[in-house]
């Protein structure tokens, strides 16, 4: 897409994890993963948004060494994940999207069983913080079995957190979650990022990605078709609207006026001006003088401005 | 080496099994007691010695070795593929460890299970029928020997099956029949000769004599042809074990 690479942002700081050339064709044809190039830097918060079988799982399991690519490479904490599995592996932490959980255990255990699986000595002080962090220490002795979804969502938080990575993938992380737990989590992801760790998170709510994220990557039926800072891809790619609701309705858009961006609304009682966001001139104070010029008056008028997830439905229906 | 991580999945494991004491060691060690009442103590006393040695105590190492296979295969076969099922298999596959590291923390437990699951049983035997170790060292060979192969060949299984049904398949219908099959309640030589030589193609045959050998210095194949084909197996699913690690098997992708 013009005007955009899946490079790193400007000015950034290092790269944490770097993705190259990465492909994946499973052994029944389909391609999940098509040539991704992708860089994530240290310390951002990272939304990788896309239509349900778009890849992000596919390449979030990559990286974190579930799934083997068919091609490509990845650099995460500038260890290569397959020479160096040990030490790549060993910085990161992955929340899966699924409540996967060892049922019979108690929260204690399969926290502190997590820590030593990532070649952590113990240390229970550590593991008290994580579960206080997440307001699980009350609930540490208790089976996981017994406890709701939303704690179990918060083991699996609490489990990858256990060896301290510094790069930790929240592969939906607030599915199926209430708004007040939602907000928790929203919470302690900023937390987390303040105490310096990268989180790459995949998400359905684009209010999700609006709120938290630095930047945004966009997969579609396997292709990062787009990354940039957040802020800047709103700008780029939201539109802005003025709408106006008309004294008397127009049965169509007068001659006069043929040279704007307008759309008729509401049976011809509603008169919408698109433009993009970031232009300089968007031509409200030249339409509302010939208006005026041509006697059509307005009772009311106001503005909107595309959401990021009007972007990113245009993104993916390919009306950027 | 990642040792915090064999630890952790070792104890994982063996927590588990100490979670359900009823189920992986009080009823195991209760059936083979019960072979123990039927065959040693009630017919076994109307039936004369095999091999020089009386019924009830000939069945011994048999019956003990019974245990230890089918509870090596299904300790470990359970231990893989329970998070296969529930999906926490994903941290296993995340971790930073190496596929021996892995085996060893199942394998190791399973395997551990089973040696103790053996000498519970050899102390419960005592309360019914005598017997002697007449070759102590090698017995303990036997049994860890057993004990680890047979862990392994449950680990493969966990990972090929697809459903509870199919962890139950090999160890119920072809391990089972086997080791009955296999010289546990009789001697090979009892068998008409065509059925001798048929009998030799099935690898417990090995497994029994060799550890009965340890028991009472008598056996139906040579120890070494016993020890010798116990290593193979193992070589074999160490071999089988690797490829699924190196190819990713009903693990990844």
């Amino acid at each position: 897409m013009p005007g955009f690479h899946a490079g790193s942002r400007p000015g950034g700081s290092a790269a944490v994890v770097t993705v190259a050339g990465l492909r994946k064709t499973y052994a029944n044809g389909l391609t999940a993963l098509d040539d991704i190039e992708l860089t994530i830097e240290r310390g951002e918060i990272f939304a990788l948004l896309g239509p349900n079988g778009a890849g992000k799982t596919t390449l979030i399991n990559i990286i974190c060494g579930i799934v083997t690519p068919s091609a490509g490479s990845v650099v995460a904490d500038g260890h290569d994940i397959v020479r160096d599995y040990r030490a790549a592996r060993s910085k990161i932490g992955l929340v899966p999207q699924e409540l996967h959980t060892d049922t019979f255990e108690s929260v204690w255990s399969t926290v502190t069983f997590s820590r030593g699986l990532f070649g952590r000595a113990p240390d229970p002080d550590h593991c008290a913080r994580v579960l206080r962090d997440l307001s699980l220490w009350d609930r540490r002795d208790a089976k996981i079995m017994t406890l709701s979804g939303g704690m179990k969502r918060r083991v699996l938080i609490a489990k990858a957190l256990a060896h301290e990575p510094t790069i930790l993938f929240l592969d939906e992380p607030t599915a199926g979650v209430d708004v007040e737990l939602r907000r928790d989590m929203w919470q302690l992801v900023r937390r987390l990022r303040d105490g310096g760790v990268t989180i790459i998170l995949t998400t359905h709510y684009i209010e999700e990605a609006e709120e938290m994220a630095d930047r945004v990557g966009v997969i579609h039926k396997g292709r990062l078709i787009v990354v940039e800072d957040k802020t800047l891809l709103m700008s780029k790619l939201g539109k802005r609207q003025l709408i106006l609701h008309l004294q008397q309705p127009l049965a169509a858009i007068p001659a006069a006026l043929s040279g704007y961006p307008l759309e008729l609304a509401d049976g011809g009682e509603t008169l919408v001006l698109s433009f993009d966001a970031h232009s300089g001139e968007s031509g409200i104070a030249a339409l509302l003088k010939r208006l005026g010029e041509l006697g059509i008056d307005f009772k009311d008028l106001h503005s909107s401005e595309s959401s990021l997830e009007d972007i990113f439905v245009g993104l993916v229906s390919g009306r950027p | 080496m990642n040792m915090f991580a064999i630890r952790a999945i070792y104890r994982f494991e063996m927590a588990r099994t100490f979670r359900t004491l009823m189920q992986s060691i009080a009823a195991p060690v209760l059936s083979t007691a019960l072979y123990f009442v039927v065959f040693g103590a009630a017919i076994g006393a109307r039936m004369g010695p095999v091999d020089g040695v009386s019924y009830g105590s000939f069945i011994v190492p048999g019956l003990t070795m019974l245990s230890i296979l089918t509870e090596s295969v299904s300790n470990a076969s359970f231990g893989i593929y329970l998070p296969k099922w529930s999906g926490t298999i994903f941290e296993l596959l995340s971790a930073p460890v190496s596929y021996v590291e892995v085996l060893i923390g199942y394998v190791g437990a399973a395997a551990t299970k089973s040696v103790m699951l053996g000498v519970l049983i050899l102390a419960t035997a005592r309360a019914f029928v005598p017997y002697e170790i007449l070759h102590p060292v090698w017995m303990v060979v036997f049994l860890m020997l057993t004990a680890a192969s047979f862990s392994l060949l449950g680990f493969i299984i966990g990972v090929w099956a697809g459903s509870f049904e199919q962890l139950q398949v090999v160890p119920l219908m072809i391990l089972t029949p086997l080791t009955f099959l296999g010289g546990a309640f009789y001697s090979i030589s009892m068998l008409p000769p065509l059925w001798q030589r048929i009998t030799l193609f099935n690898p417990v045959v090995y497994l029994i004599s060799g550890f009965r050998w340890s028991f009472y210095g008598t056996a139906d194949v040579n120890v070494v042809a016993s020890a010798a084909a116990t290593l193979c197996f193992l070589a074999l699913c160490i071999l089988a074990v690797a490829w699924i690690f190196r190819t990713g098997y009903k693990l990844k992708n």
